[in-house]
């Protein structure tokens, strides 16, 4: 037998009106709100610390970096750091070289992106898919492989030796990536069929709806591409080196930088150091400050699905 | 229409088809070749047979003698040290790139700022930064040991006080050191991959929590991590490969010689697969020896990535 008079509604709040405990979930949304702030704006900081350290450190002379106790603002500025620096690097021959690398291999990678974007986009053929496959597959691979054995093959061919052959050797290898050219597919398959179908009735050719219409309308991509493939022959290092072989006037950037400060021999050496670091980085950072939308959206495409 | 276009198409993808097929595909396979050849030279191309020597030889982990014992590299330092930075950096830098985005999706003002800064990492040359990080480590100035009132503590290199001194750089201070930096390099990219996939996730499941008066902890573990798997397993799968590959690091940091540390706390060095296989590039006979343990890293990678997938297959929703 039930007995309703037992069933009775307990609020397990501590007798608090529903207007104090809405103020006091609000309480507790704003506190953790300030704390995630708080946790946010540390984890900022350590982010940011080792660049305004870098430069600090650039802009200090040997006795400064000695203190027991680090200034954390230079009392003497030191601008002849960034003379040293520039004069150690040997910086227009690396410049020179890193651009002379970074703009051809840029071009042409965009080149060959562009035409195998096209024809996975938009032309059928048999084994498509398959093919298009085994070349997402290579990204798996770890380049080593292809490394040791492309660095054999340059040598037997003698490319190392000269300066038109080092160039070549640097260059030609990386005129294709795997990874573009899926960045590059996917927004061309974004561009309507209808388009292709009409400039087909307009009797375009393929190769005019190409650079006049899916070229243009993919644009931002390509700005992506030709900034990442630039970004990355910047901090090119492994395969330059091999190629140059410690010849220094055929180092791009990354490499000079490493092997101007491989030993630090005194005090003074740090501030000259940090500057040169400066210098690598600075150009990098403004590319990002002025196409951080194009640079994120590419960096950040590979997550997504598709 | 059909046959137009198929020999149309293969013209537009000969770039490709020729260069992969020059410096991608020749060079697996010959790569492979190469990890069996016996005295091997590539300078003038002579070898004098096959042989399995080159994998007997870098994966026995004894100290051999003679004039080619720095293969036992691959077994006493390499592969140790690769393992331990892959333990410790892959799982602490998705945790904490989780958290970052957990916190940056929950804000809404100064979210942009601060999306931005903790991408700046990204945009950094390796080589720099390692230099940087090895003033911040510095043993007698730098600021790393200030803060912790450490001075003269060595993490990444010796002082010349502290070579006077006997002082020795402990092998857990360089890896702590090193975790440090790469997991620092490393969050931008999986943060910018977290946020958009938390993005992506539909409002209602957090407004259906919220009316079950759901814990915030329950709902990143049901709702948010659940939702989040693809994104979560592609990541993984990709820090496995680059803690795999680690080898930038190891020479920003320590330069070109990868460290030496007192071999009574561990490995000497902090040299990895990858340097290992740079490094017998260098020297005209021991080039295969760089060859097996490439095949050996391929294998290693191929080998993690099937278990990810097996593994994620019941816990990734897509």
């Amino acid at each position: 037998m039930k007995r309703y008079d037992d069933l009775v509604l307990v609020l397990k709040d501590e007798g608090l009106s529903t207007e104090t405990k809405e103020k006091l979930s609000k309480v507790s949304k704003i506190v953790s709100l300030i704390l995630i702030y708080l946790l946010l704006a540390f984890a900022a900081l350590l982010v940011i610390f080792p660049f305004y350290w870098m430069l600090i450190t650039s802009l200090k002379n040997g006795d400064e970096y000695q203190r027991l106790v680090p200034t954390f603002w230079p009392e003497t500025v030191m601008w002849s750091n960034y003379a040293d620096a520039l004069r150690r690097l040997d910086f227009t021959t690396l410049l020179t070289n890193t651009l002379i690398v970074g703009v051809i291999s840029t071009f042409g990678t965009l080149i060959t992106t562009i035409f195998a974007a096209f024809a996975f986009a938009r032309l059928e053929f048999k084994g498509r898919d398959l093919f298009f496959s085994i070349l997402l597959a290579t990204m798996m691979i770890p380049g080593e492989m292809m490394v040791i054995s492309n660095y054999t093959s340059v040598s037997l061919l003698g490319m190392t030796t000269s300066t038109f052959g080092a160039y070549t050797a640097m260059i030609v290898p990386f005129l294709i990536s795997v990874f573009y050219i899926y960045l590059l597919r996917q927004n061309f398959k974004q561009i309507p069929n209808e388009l292709y179908l009409a400039a087909k009735v307009d009797g375009k050719s393929d190769w005019s709806y190409l650079w006049k219409v899916m070229v243009p309308l993919a644009m931002p991509s390509l700005i992506t591409i030709f900034i990442l493939k630039l970004m990355g022959s910047w901090n090119a290092y492994v395969w330059p080196n091999l190629i140059a072989g410690g010849e220094k006037s055929l180092y791009l950037i990354t490499n000079g930088l490493r092997e101007s400060f491989n030993t630090t021999a005194d005090a003074n050496e740090y501030g000259i150091q940090m500057a040169a670091t400066v210098i690598v980085t600075v150009p990098l950072l403004l590319v990002f400050i002025f196409f951080r939308k194009y640079i994120m959206r590419g960096v950040g495409r590979a997550g997504i699905k598709g | 229409m059909e046959s137009k276009n198929n020999w149309k198409a293969w013209l537009y993808l000969a770039p490709v088809i020729i260069l992969m097929a020059v410096f991608t595909f020749f060079p697996i396979i010959n790569t492979f070749f190469m990890s069996f050849l016996k005295d091997y030279n590539y300078i003038t191309g002579n070898f004098s047979g096959f042989t399995f020597d080159n994998y007997i030889d870098i994966l026995t982990p004894i100290n051999g003698s003679g004039p080619n014992t720095r293969f036992n590299d691959f077994m006493l330092t390499a592969l140790p040290n690769t393992l331990l930075l892959t333990i410790i950096t892959v799982p602490l830098s998705i945790i904490i790139a989780l958290l970052i985005s957990i916190g940056l999706n929950s804000i809404k003002f100064f979210q942009k700022i601060f999306q931005t800064i903790f991408f700046l990492p990204y945009v950094t040359n390796s080589m720099a930064i390692g230099m940087v990080f090895a003033v911040i480590f510095d043993t007698d100035y730098g600021i790393f040991n200030f803060i912790f009132g450490n001075s003269g503590f060595p993490w990444v290199s010796l002082s010349p006080t502290a070579i006077q001194n006997g002082v020795q750089i402990n092998y857990w201070a360089g890896v702590f050191a090193i975790c440090f930096y790469i997991i620092w390099n490393s969050l931008p990219y999986k943060i910018l991959i977290f946020l958009s996939g938390l993005q992506n996730i539909d409002k209602q499941y957090y407004e259906a929590a919220q009316i079950d008066a759901t814990p915030k902890r329950k709902t990143v573990w049901k709702i948010t991590v659940p939702l989040l798997s693809p994104q979560i397993l592609y990541i993984m799968i990709t820090s496995f490969i680059g803690a795999f590959k680690e080898y930038n690091s190891v020479i920003g940091l320590f330069g070109k010689d990868g460290g030496a540390f007192d071999t009574n706390t561990g490995p000497d060095s902090m040299i990895t697969m990858v340097y290992f296989i740079y490094n017998s590039m260098s020297g005209t006979t021991t080039i295969q020896y760089a060859c097996a343990a490439a095949v050996v890293l391929f294998i290693i990678i191929m080998i993690f990535t099937w278990i990810q997938f097996k593994v994620s297959k019941k816990r990734v929703h897509y």
